[in-house]
């Protein structure tokens, strides 16, 4: 006989104290340290105490051979609840999904969420070559480009099954950078026009220059704890609304033309008794501008293939009608590894607590955080996505 | 449609040799079954054996119905382009010194969608394509995509070349010219298009049946060669070893029996000498300077073949102390393609039924005809094939060989063949 029992909802979920330690574009130093000044701004900003951390995930690629664990004893925390969520550009969704229910059940009361990664000159490489058993095999030994030689085939595929053309990815890249001026950590700091944009070296075809994020070192963090815990401490905060995670979606696509948001959206909505359109900023996952694209389709803002048109429509700058990646996003930013899976989180928590500054969004009340991580061999596995909501 | 290879202009000798980067050459337990394949110029992949369903990339159970039982199958590698790219980028040394370079996603009909290097003769996507495995230069197999019908000149395709030994514009040495089968590889060398063929002989004050009709051929030039005097191989190897592209060790003394029907081991030490030590000599002589010409332009060194024997992987008593010099020589040719791996020159060991010459006189055909067998071993060096077992004979032998190395061994001590 079927059993089917009621997924519980996210209520009484806050996130407070968003931290982003500075990015830079090569670092002499280890994970370890980013990850350490992550939780040390997370300790300043929240007034706790180290020992008051109960919980805690960790995100990196560059830890190894350390987990999670002997970050607790580097950086002398002793937490009831621990995870290592090393799932890049997803992790941040996943970490919070993970850190609610502990918070939820009572598991933790604190729980720190740390991304943080280092790169030094030579990192990036070293990473493509062991990412994965089937990148090694399968991928890898093609060419050596990385994701690069993936999202190219994605992108020349999404362009000829749906007539995008390069400036529609453009756009997205053009307003991003336009949103980055005003975020002070941003690495890029030169306005992109389209007409760079179009003239840019090719990659990989149909990839260009500035359809690449750069890889650099950095940290994102944010604390999950009660709203009343919250509230108590004098922290602004959010209220997580809803969340989803999908993993190895639709496989038999032969060529990804979709991400498992599609499957889950309207769970997402449900949860937070939302639409698309009550979403007032949304921070898509954008390692290249065609991801950023099919989440404007796959979490319901456009139908499917409408979204070179949805773009052309509208402003995704902090001051349109659709702002998109208000930080600039990696494409701007740089992607700080397993870091870039939590800008949006961050981001998403100063806009809705009144801490982003000139890049503030004026009345917004609910944004939407996209989640993508994994490129194992031909597609990224990992898709999430979370909904934000202002705490009154 | 490819542009045929033109021979390249002389190099200027005040340039610095370029040296080799090797292609990404990890590759998990698993995924060494499609080099295994690969090895043997076969396109094989993992098919569920309970599900039937097609496995890729390689795994340990199966994506449908979890079985472990993957079997290696055959592929007809036919499937469509889904997407292109030219990389004008790559973190990896091989590739960067070699773009822009071409690659692809294609769909196999058989069911599982594949990176692949790109053929310069495959138009835009979508279209359709068929896909073969190839070594690459470090020694692993890689997928190709291929145009579904190639033009005259597909093999001269930059990015293939790279995957094979072609003999074309190269400079071959066949180590002894003596025997029907060095005298047909060097025929088959200069007719492959091969710029130089030096055909060594060991008496070079005998006149010897054949030899002077093959050194009126242009490309080929005697030279003095004594594979078991370690003197006359390295004044040989300061000689023509810088310049040598690939080399093809014809040397073989072969005579008939095993143990109990001669009286001491002369015969058997001198099937060694050349067989096995001749093998060593050589390698020791010219195997350095062939690695360090690895990655020398457009003709660079490529290759090395080694002449064993089907008897090689089992005994055969009626020839007993051949089989044993033969196993030891392959034994000492998987050291020498570990060796040269890091130079990416390929170690092509050829593995013939008995040969249609007067050692194997008192065989029964099917023999092997040392034509057939020259026009093997061009072919394995045009398809990058790393083994190669011409013939009947030896295909059998393998495939008994493979099915169960014990019952082989007593059918041949039973004097089958």
């Amino acid at each position: 006989m079927a059993h089917i029992q009621k997924r519980r909802g996210y209520e009484g979920v806050a996130l407070t104290v968003p931290v982003t330690v500075p990015y830079e574009r090569y670092s002499i130093r280890g994970a370890h340290w980013f990850l350490g000044q992550a939780v040390r701004a997370l300790v300043q900003g929240s007034g706790l105490g180290k020992d008051q951390i109960d919980g805690l995930t960790v995100s990196s690629f560059s830890l190894a051979p350390d987990t999670a664990v002997g970050v607790t004893q580097h950086l002398g925390l002793s937490p009831r609840w621990l995870d290592h969520i090393p799932t890049g550009g997803a992790s941040g969704v996943m970490a919070l999904r993970r850190a609610a229910r502990a918070v939820q059940c009572g598991d933790a009361e604190v729980v720190a969420c740390v991304a943080a990664d280092t790169n030094h000159v030579d990192s990036f490489r070293q990473t493509l070559g062991s990412f994965s058993d089937f990148a090694r095999d399968a991928s890898y030994p093609y060419g050596s480009g990385g994701p690069n030689s993936m999202f190219a085939f994605i992108t020349a595929n999404y362009m000829r099954t749906y007539g995008a053309r390069r400036e529609d990815f453009g756009r997205i890249a053009v307003a991003q950078r336009a949103n980055a001026l005003k975020n002070p950590n941003a690495l890029f700091k030169r306005p992109l026009s389209l007409d760079e944009y179009m003239a840019a070296r090719p990659i990989s075809e149909p990839i260009h220059l500035f359809d690449c994020v750069m890889p650099c070192a950095g940290a994102e963090a944010f604390l999950v704890m009660s709203p009343e815990r919250a509230r108590d401490l004098g922290l602004p905060h959010v209220l997580l609304r809803g969340a989803i995670e999908r993993h190895n979606a639709f496989a038999d696509d032969p060529v990804m033309v979709r991400g498992g948001w599609a499957m889950d959206q309207g769970d997402l909505y449900a949860q937070a008794d939302l639409q698309p359109q009550d979403i007032d900023l949304l921070q898509t996952y954008d390692d290249y501008p065609v991801i950023a694209m099919m989440q404007f389709e796959d979490l319901g803002f456009c139908a499917k293939g409408e979204g070179s048109a949805f773009v052309r429509a509208h402003d995704l700058t902090v001051a349109g009608d659709f702002p998109q990646n208000t930080s600039g996003g990696q494409l701007s930013c740089g992607q700080a590894g397993a870091a870039g899976g939590f800008i949006g989180m961050t981001e998403t928590i100063r806009q809705l607590t009144g801490q982003a500054g000139e890049r503030s969004v004026a009345g917004a009340r609910h944004g939407l955080v996209g989640g993508f991580g994994m490129v194992t061999y031909d597609r990224c596995l990992c898709t999430g996505a979370v909904i934000l909501g202002k705490s009154e | 449609m490819t542009a045929p290879f033109m021979k390249p202009p002389r190099k200027n000798p005040v340039l610095r040799t370029r040296q080799m980067n090797l292609p990404p050459g990890a590759r998990g337990r698993v995924a060494l079954g499609l080099t295994a394949a690969a090895a043997e110029g076969r396109f094989a992949l993992q098919v569920c054996a309970d599900c039937g369903a097609l496995q890729y990339p390689p795994r340990e159970a199966c994506h449908r119905c979890l079985s472990p039982r993957l079997p290696w199958q055959a592929q007809t590698g036919e499937g469509e382009l889904l997407a292109a790219t030219t990389l004008a980028h790559s973190n990896d040394l091989f590739f960067r010194e070699r773009l822009p370079w071409r690659l692809g996603m294609v769909r196999l009909d058989a069911g599982a969608s594949v990176m692949v290097h790109l053929h310069g003769e495959v138009g835009e996507a979508p279209c359709r394509v068929r896909v073969g495995a190839r070594l690459d230069r470090a020694g692993q197999a890689v997928l190709i995509g291929y145009p579904e019908k190639g033009t005259a000149h597909m093999a001269d395709d930059t990015m293939l070349r790279e995957m094979t030994s072609d003999p074309k514009h190269r400079k071959v040495l066949v180590t002894d010219g003596k025997s029907p089968v060095g005298q047909a590889v060097a025929r088959a060398m200069a007719q492959a298009g091969a710029d130089i063929v030096w055909v060594g002989h060991a008496e070079p004050w005998k006149q010897l049946p054949g030899l002077a009709e093959l050194a009126a051929l242009p490309q080929v030039t005697l030279v003095p060669l004594d594979v078991t005097d370690e003197r006359s191989v390295n004044e040989r190897a300061g000689e023509i070893g810088g310049k040598v592209d690939i080399v093809v060790n014809t040397a073989e003394l072969h005579r008939g029996f095993g143990i109990a029907a001669r009286r001491g081991t002369d015969v058997a030490k001198s099937e060694m000498e050349v067989n096995y030590f001749g093998l060593l000599r050589l390698a020791q002589a010219f195997g350095p300077a062939l690695k360090g010409r690895a990655a020398d332009g457009a003709t660079h060194a490529t290759a090395w073949v080694n002449l064993l024997s089907v008897y090689a992987l089992a005994n055969f008593p009626a020839h007993g102390t051949f089989s044993a010099s033969k196993a030891a020589a392959l034994s000492l040719a998987q050291c020498l393609r570990a060796e040269m791996r890091g130079a990416g020159i390929r170690v092509v060991n050829v593995f013939p039924g008995p040969i249609d010459d007067e050692w194997n006189q008192n065989l029964p055909p099917p023999k092997l005809a040392p034509a057939a067998l020259a026009s093997a071993i061009v072919k394995a060096l045009r398809d990058g094939v790393e083994d190669v077992y011409p013939g009947d004979v030896a295909q059998e032998w393998l495939a008994r060989w493979r099915d169960n190395p014990k019952v082989l061994e007593r059918e041949l001590a039973a004097g089958g063949m």
